[in-house]
């Protein structure tokens, strides 16, 4: 059975067992291996990517279910460029061994649109089903607070009617 | 191309060739040939490190593993210092797996340590030469040039780099015995605190990580593993799985006593997801082997059986049991402490990815030890080692599971019967229950001090699951388990160590800071345990029982490096001086202190807390480390943090219990971690040195969880003498 889906803002579609996780299709059909496998039952927030704007576990999320839904991964993410989130990541020197940050990423984006002015304690709330083995959380907190000054400048910057 | 053939490897022109098109580059790559016996090159890596070309572009390579560490930055900015380079315009790339790097190897926090001086003269080396190039062309003498940002400069007239490479590929290399290395005030590189090469693509899905390798024509295969340790396939019914579409093998695979690996039923389909599912689907008939009735409540029967009974003495100073006996009551204590097993549970489970032909074999492996890696490989294709291109990946996280050689294994065993590229996933279940764990141990020690608190007796018995028991290597069981106690930095009057080994079927190895973390916590609880006995200071008490200045040598191994008392007394005074140690606290907060030795270098951390309604809280760390020269001290910051993280997480959360033979904890939900709001902040303090840099990857762990325990007892006057901490214990 075809699912037909966006990913990135392109058209895909894939014939696979209607069950498989979205996560296998990205990386194992679609290439797109910046979405990670760390735990397969949505423990770990590795996998995380956007479903129709919101974060999801794409480990645990059958391919049939996104069918005529847009995805967003990390690689798309930045639409072209760095997203600010991506840029504070950097400023913050928040990864170490890497693997976790795509998931952080997905995850602190999504959280931003919904709170675009979070206090730590919203932070800490949002991020705390993430798991970082490197102990990258404090970083990853001041990265998230970063991103979203930095969002609001640029908001601020932004000429009436603007939209990004 | 004029350069002459024999100065430059044909491997270095392959390389070259490929990556940038061989009619614009010369690769200057320094002949190991050309300086002392080609049988025995004093720095054979050097052609191997550096690459410029003839555009002046900079290519450094690192041949240590990039696991999060940052070696990836350090490394080459030792290069880079001595070479004379503009950072910024500096690439660097992950060596392949290549003899003449001598030891790829990554472990032991000894990445920079064990390589700082080789590659200072290799950047050096390659230095001069640009410089006598350049000299040569204006007809000076090289003392009249210098070389930074990439150029020869000669007052405000240069020549870059790329322009020199030909000519000076051309000259004979300087002996490294005598190059000339900058002094460290002369350093523009080393010392600052950098940017890592790697994070841009660590956050934009970019960073390939070893189950992000990608092959043409590459299929996927799990391996279905006998639960209990030890145990092996009887047999198994594969009907079910191969009527899977997408399924193309299923076959059993041998376990292997020199790697431990598991052995098991592989299944190797089109997809990750399809041999995961497949996996479901077969029926293994398991032989569980002899350890089928192991438990952690069988072992910790065992543990305290062996401490009752008559041990080992691995070492004796004085007499511990007349000063115990002479000793007052009041002044003698005995104590037992136990920690559990821990698993690595690194973020991306084990994987390797492998392609066997008849005459060659290429593999991408996420390891930290590549040469380990390539053996393997070599025994299940049969093929030599030189038929092998070993390519290390990045890795989600090392911490010692990826020492090991058990997953390269497999990728080989089941790439040779598949003829296509293999990608061997671990699950996440696959990854917890068959790891190689910390091991578990078992200590009672027991001590006095007298009236004017001098440590008068200190006696420590341990039992553990012995590493070295476990792999057959040649070594006492207790070589791998005693860690630095065998270099007790508070000057007991009186010392004995006594060990036997448990008898276990768990799989054990290098966890982070290894048997530091065990020997850490005991060391440092015990002589806060002291320090309390005695009503003193728990800081100002193991100031005192350092004593003067002295070095105290490792008596079991000659050749290690000495532990240098001021060197410990100097953290523990920073650690105590930033934290503001003896200052007021608010209600419900408490402070500990704990420092300790190991990988040579010396770290003191304080860790503050709160338990406010009986919810325990660590408000904040204090971490003071001395590890020499500090070569990126950005990366040492991160290093810190993330030791003491991983320790924290140890002594509050996760655990490796054992049933029936088996992990009880199969994944993150059970295995849990420190979250974000559970993260304290940490303040690293760097002591300012010259002296040769040794590993911070590990060492600021052993000092968090006694420290974090001694605050628990500073606040709350209980002991917690059993790690993991459980909720009951603070009730």
């Amino acid at each position: 059975m075809a699912v037909s889906f966006e990913v990135n803002g392109r058209a895909r579609s894939v014939d696979v067992d209607p069950q498989t996780p979205l996560l296998w299709v990205l990386r194992d059909t679609l290439n797109l291996t910046g979405s990670k496998y760390g735990c397969g039952i949505a423990a770990c927030g590795a996998c995380t990517v956007h479903i129709d704007g919101e974060p999801a576990r794409s480990c645990v999320f059958p391919i049939e279910s996104v069918a005529g839904k847009k995805v967003t991964t990390i690689e798309g993410i930045g639409d072209g460029h760095r997203h600010p989130v991506q840029e504070a990541w950097i400023a913050e020197q928040v990864p170490q061994c890497g693997y976790c940050q795509s998931g952080q990423i997905m995850t602190a984006v999504a959280f931003l649109k919904k709170n675009p002015q979070p206090s730590p304690t919203d932070v800490d709330e949002a991020m705390s089903n993430n798991i970082c083995r490197c102990g990258t959380a404090l970083r990853m907190r001041a990265a998230v607070l970063r991103a979203a000054k930095e969002m609001k400048e640029m908001r601020g910057r932004e000429p009436v009617g603007g939209a990004r | 191309m004029s350069m002459r053939m024999g100065e430059m490897s044909r491997r270095g022109l392959l390389r070259s060739a490929s990556s940038f098109g061989a009619a614009l580059v010369i690769a200057f790559e320094i002949p190991r040939e050309a300086k002392g016996e080609p049988a025995k090159p004093p720095f054979g890596p050097v052609r191997a490190w550096i690459r410029i070309d003839s555009v002046g572009t900079v290519t450094l390579f690192y041949h240590k593993s990039e696991m999060g560490q940052g070696i990836s930055t350090a490394l080459p900015m030792v290069l880079a210092e001595e070479l004379g380079l503009d950072w910024k315009n500096v690439n660097v790339e992950h060596a392949d797996l290549d003899p003449d790097h001598q030891n790829q190897g990554t472990g032991g926090s000894g990445s920079v340590a064990s390589t700082f001086m080789q590659m200072r003269k290799a950047g050096a080396a390659a230095r001069e030469m640009l410089v006598a190039a350049a000299a040569k062309r204006w007809g000076v003498s090289p003392e009249n040039c210098t070389a930074r940002d990439g150029a020869v400069w000669r007052e405000n007239d240069k020549i870059s780099y790329g322009e020199l490479v030909e000519s000076a590929s051309q000259l004979p290399a300087p002996d490294f015995d005598t190059v000339r290395l900058k002094r460290p005030q002369e350093f523009t590189v080393i010392g600052k605190s950098l940017a890592r090469k790697d994070i841009p693509s660590k956050t934009d899905g970019s960073a390939v990580f070893g189950l992000d390798v990608r092959v043409p024509g590459m299929v996927y295969a799990s391996i279905e593993r006998c639960p209990v340790f030890g145990g092996k396939v009887k047999s198994f019914d594969a009907a079910n799985a191969k009527a899977m579409k997408g399924v193309l093998d299923v076959f059993a695979i041998e376990a292997d006593r020199e790697v431990h690996s598991t052995g098991g039923v592989a299944v190797v389909a089109e997809t990750t997801y399809i041999a995961l599912q497949a996996r479901k689907r077969l029926r293994v008939d398991w032989d569980y082997g002899p350890h089928a009735n192991e438990s952690s409540e069988t072992l910790r029967k065992q543990f305290r059986r062996l401490v009752d009974s008559q041990m080992k003495v691995v070492l004796e100073q004085g007499d511990t049991e007349a000063a115990m006996a002479s000793a007052p009551a009041s002044k003698r204590i005995e104590c037992d402490y136990e920690l559990g097993f821990q698993a690595h549970a690194t973020m991306e489970p084990m994987n390797c990815t492998v392609h066997i032909q008849p005459d060659r074999a290429e593999a991408w492996v996420p390891t930290q030890a590549p040469e380990w890696a390539a053996q393997m490989i070599s025994k299940a294709s049969g093929l030599s080692p030189d038929k092998i291109v070993l390519h290390t990946t990045y890795m989600g996280g090392g911490f010692g599971r990826r020492y090991q050689a058990d997953f390269a294994l497999e990728g080989a065993q089941i790439a040779k019967r598949t003829g296509r590229p293999v990608q061997v996933v671990w699950s996440r279940e696959d990854d917890m229950t068959h790891d190689f764990y910390r091991p578990a141990s078992y200590h009672r020690v027991s001590g006095a001090v007298d009236e004017a608190a001098n440590i008068t007796a200190w006696r420590h018995k341990s039992t553990s699951t012995s590493i070295a028991q476990y792999w057959r290597d040649n070594a006492p069981p207790e070589s791998s388990e005693l860690g630095s106690s065998v270099q007790n930095p508070y000057a007991p009057r009186s010392y004995k160590l006594e060990y036997l080994p448990a008898d276990s079927g768990v799989p054990r190895a290098w966890w982070r800071s290894v048997e530091a973390s065990q020997i850490g916590f005991v060391m440092e609880s015990f002589i806060d345990e002291l320090a309390h006995g005695a009503g003193a200071d728990p800081y100002e008490f193991r100031i005192r029982a350092l004593g003067n200045a002295r070095k105290i040598r490792n008596p079991l191994d000659e050749k290690s490096t000495p532990l240098d008392t001021a060197r410990f007394g100097g953290v523990l005074r920073l650690a105590a001086e930033k934290s503001g140690w003896g200052t007021p606290l608010p209600p419900g907060h408490g402070r500990g202190i704990a420092a300790h030795f190991s990988f040579n270098s010396y770290v003191a951390n304080v860790v503050e807390i709160s338990i406010i309604s009986g919810r325990l809280r660590v408000e904040r760390i204090t971490s003071a480390v001395d590890i020499g020269i500090a070569v990126n001290p950005a990366g040492v910051r991160a290093q810190v943090e993330s030791a003491i993280i991983y320790g924290l997480t140890a002594a509050l959360k996760s655990e490796i219990t054992i049933e029936n033979g088996r992990a009880v904890e199969t994944n993150f939900n059970k295995f849990t971690t420190l979250t974000m709001k559970e993260t304290p902040p940490i303040d690293v303090h760097i002591v300012s040195s010259t002296a040769d840099p040794t590993g911070i990857g590990e060492p600021a762990l052993p000092p968090t969880a006694p420290a974090l325990t001694n605050a628990i007892f500073a606040l709350t006057r209980k002991r917690i003498r059993r790690l993991p901490i459980k909720p009951a214990d603070l009730a």
